[in-house]
């Protein structure tokens, strides 16, 4: 996993609520068996034509969007299916953040251990967000984990919500499983004191 | 462990938060709780890189006599005989069998006899038991919380986690009760109160929150009409949904293969009584449905909260205020190329799509081959069935589903999850509208450019037999 670190990038404008994770990585490239690969594929349907050629009026296909390490998106981003090939496409096209008003839960849950940030804004700063592109396609922002801090482009800051042992795991690059593997002692003790249990078996 | 019915201060408790306590592991300040499994289902399509996770930390499943495998999102629904054409799609089937085998996980290859949709085999092999939890890598499995279980999709890390663990770290969700009550009217069902719910909450109105479904309506449904249900709880943005056991659900267990039996039944009896939701206990949200004023849904845009009645019109993106809202209208209604303003009804449509696991048990195929029986596929309309299990394709066959099918003209298929993701070679062409009874209408879901109108096996028939989209209601 990535160590996350503060960085300052242009934005990638998305004025599209309700971005379902279909979109994201559509389900024909999901018969891979590998991780990799997936960035190329990101967006595919919007991105380009039914003979593979980029779409020029899609944001990925446009100079200000190629730059841009930041996706801005409408609310609800990443609703649907679980697929984690949805964060492991949007990083490997380059991404390291995802702002907008509200993340759908798996989504979120499977970036963070991606160490994509999805950032949530008020409404207000959302759309002025957008306003400001509109105008200077150039403009940036400045990701602050550490501090839970968006620097906006004319300066001022917001602070948005991380879980904190996410957090924690993105700052130091360490992922769960290490954790959750320590409490074996735990896991051990509640599974001897089970009341009930299945065995799969019986049903092979 | 107690399952008390009360909280430990005598605080009354919903079942979703008794669901919970049961299976806290361990809890530590600045971290997630840390939550037992109790049963995991695992598939083709989200498992390999879990795998191979485990692979290189030199790391066992550590229960697979709680984890099950099923091959259902890319395997061909044609005849099993054959050999599957997408080399790809081929190669992750076959590494799946090899995880399997290699860490010892019982599992349904393409030619099991039990091989089927990972949330019809759950709850059909009486796998899927109440106050359990249950998770896979697949955002439906909220399918089996019909049975009271707190069941839950997760993305494919956490499937490695489970896998090494059986556990899982959560944070706590929002309670939202979903009361629905009345009566059903002839011709609504299952698949319409939970249409309905979406577009009302939209569909990340339940972001953040576990369902509970109440109500004399969910009381007088069966197993398989709640698990249509509960499967399209995360279309609401909930990440799970749930229905109280009750003696439905413990009639529908009993002798299932994987079911407690003789003392174990009892004493499970026991356990599962003291789940449902304590009189007195609150949820954080709650919304009322009248059953008796539905009419049968349809969805007309590009997600599943663009639902309406089937006689009612498409709405205008014009009488919306929130520009970005007004835009995503215009926009799903330019991918759909429908007109605003105008019932759905007599939209002709290429294709009908009856399966997935939200629409495939057998009291779903017995919905629809009652539309069929009789009567002719038009035309003009290529019909698709397709069975969640092949257990649930026996069934159908033994019953004579499968005659009704063929002899009005329908694609009679073998158990997968097929068109509904599109995945395995079943798909719409560019541009082709389908009624289909699946969960997910986004664009090019069922097939890159295709349009999907979402709604209840018997409103697919009807549309099935007119070549345009009905109400059921007029066939009755």
């Amino acid at each position: 996993m990535e160590k996350v670190t503060t960085f300052t990038s242009r934005l990638a404008p998305l004025a599209i609520d309700n971005i379902d994770t279909d979109q994201i990585i559509p389900a024909r490239f999901l018969k891979t068996i590998s991780k990799v690969g997936l960035g190329d594929q990101l967006f595919c349907d919007w991105r380009y034509d039914a003979e593979g050629k980029p779409k020029a009026d899609f944001i990925l296909n446009k100079p200000e969007g190629r730059a841009a390490n930041v996706l801005l998106a409408g609310d609800n981003f990443g609703c649907g299916s679980s697929r984690e090939h949805a964060p492991w496409a949007l990083t490997q096209y380059g991404f390291k953040a995802v702002i907008s008003t509200s993340f759908a839960d798996i989504f979120k849950g499977n970036s963070a251990k991606n160490s994509l940030l999805t950032i949530v804004v008020p409404a207000n700063a959302h759309k002025a967000l957008f306003a400001v592109l509109a105008n200077d396609p150039a403009a940036t922002v400045t990701v602050d984990l550490a501090q839970q801090k968006l620097t906006l482009p004319d300066g001022s800051t917001v602070t948005f919500p991380v879980d904190e042992f996410a957090k924690q795991c993105m700052l130091n690059g360490v992922d769960e499983l290490g954790y959750i593997l320590q409490q074996d002692d735990a896991i051990n003790a509640y599974e001897a004191k089970r009341p009930l249990s299945v065995n799969t078996a019986v049903a092979a | 462990m107690q399952q008390q019915s009360n909280g430990a201060n005598g605080t009354p408790r919903t079942i979703i938060e008794k669901v919970w306590d049961n299976h806290v592991v361990a809890e530590r300040p600045g971290t997630p709780t840390l939550l037992y499994i109790d049963l995991h289902l695992v598939h083709e399509v989200t498992s390999p890189q879990a795998f191979s996770g485990l692979r290189e930390r030199g790391l066992k499943v550590r229960r697979p006599d709680l984890t099950i495998g099923t091959t259902d999102h890319s395997i061909p629904t044609h005849d099993r005989s054959l050999p599957i054409v997408d080399k790809i799609a081929e190669a992750q089937i076959t590494q799946f069998e090899k995880n399997c085998r290699d860490f010892g996980i019982p599992f349904y290859g393409p030619h099991s006899k039990k091989q089927g949709i990972v949330h019809v085999i759950g709850p059909e092999q009486g796998l899927t038991q109440p106050g359990m939890t249950v998770v896979c890598g697949d955002s439906h499995t909220a399918t089996h919380g019909a049975f009271g279980a707190l069941a839950f999709g997760i993305g494919t890390s956490q499937v490695e986690h489970v896998l090494a663990s059986q556990c899982l770290l959560q944070g706590h969700s929002k309670t939202y009760e979903v009361r629905v009550e009345g009566a059903l009217r002839p011709g609504v069902g299952a698949k319409d109160i939970i249409l309905n719910l979406i577009s009302r909450i939209g569909i990340g109105g339940g972001t953040g929150c576990v369902f509970e479904y109440t109500g004399s309506a969910i009381r007088a449904l069966s197993m398989e009409e709640r698990m249509t249900i509960c499967n399209m709880s995360i279309e609401g943005g909930a990440r799970a949904g749930l229905v109280a056991p009750d003696d439905t659900t413990y009639q529908y267990l009993a002798g299932r293969p994987a079911a407690p039996k003789g003392a174990d039944w009892e004493r499970a009896l026991g356990l599962w009584r003291k789940l449902p939701t304590d009189a007195g206990a609150t949820y954080d949200k709650t919304i009322h449905i009248d059953a008796n004023s539905l009419e049968p849904m349809i969805t007309f845009g590009t997600n599943p909260g663009m639902g309406i009645g089937i006689t009612a019109p498409v709405p205008d993106p014009a009488s919306i205020s929130d520009p970005v809202e007004r835009d995503t209208l215009g926009k799903a209604l330019r991918y759909m190329d429908l007109p605003a303003g105008k019932s759905l009804l007599g939209h002709p449509v290429n294709v009908v799509f009856i399966g997935s696991c939200t629409n495939s048990r057998i009291s779903d195929l017995r919905a629809a081959a009652a539309v069929f029986k009789g009567r002719k596929v038009s035309p003009n309309v290529r019909v698709m069935v397709v069975p969640g299990s092949q257990l649930v394709k026996q069934q159908a066959q033994a019953e004579g589903l499968d005659r009704i099918f063929k002899e009005a003209g329908a694609d009679w298929r073998e158990a997968g999850c097929s068109m509904c993701i599109a995945m395995n070679g079943d798909q719409l062409a560019p541009g082709e509208y389908s009624v289909s009874t699946s969960n997910r209408n986004f664009e090019g879901r069922q097939g890159k450019g295709g349009r999907t109108f979402l709604a209840s096996p018997l409103t697919a028939a009807a549309t099935a037999v007119t070549g345009v989209v009905t109400d059921v209601r007029t066939l009755l």
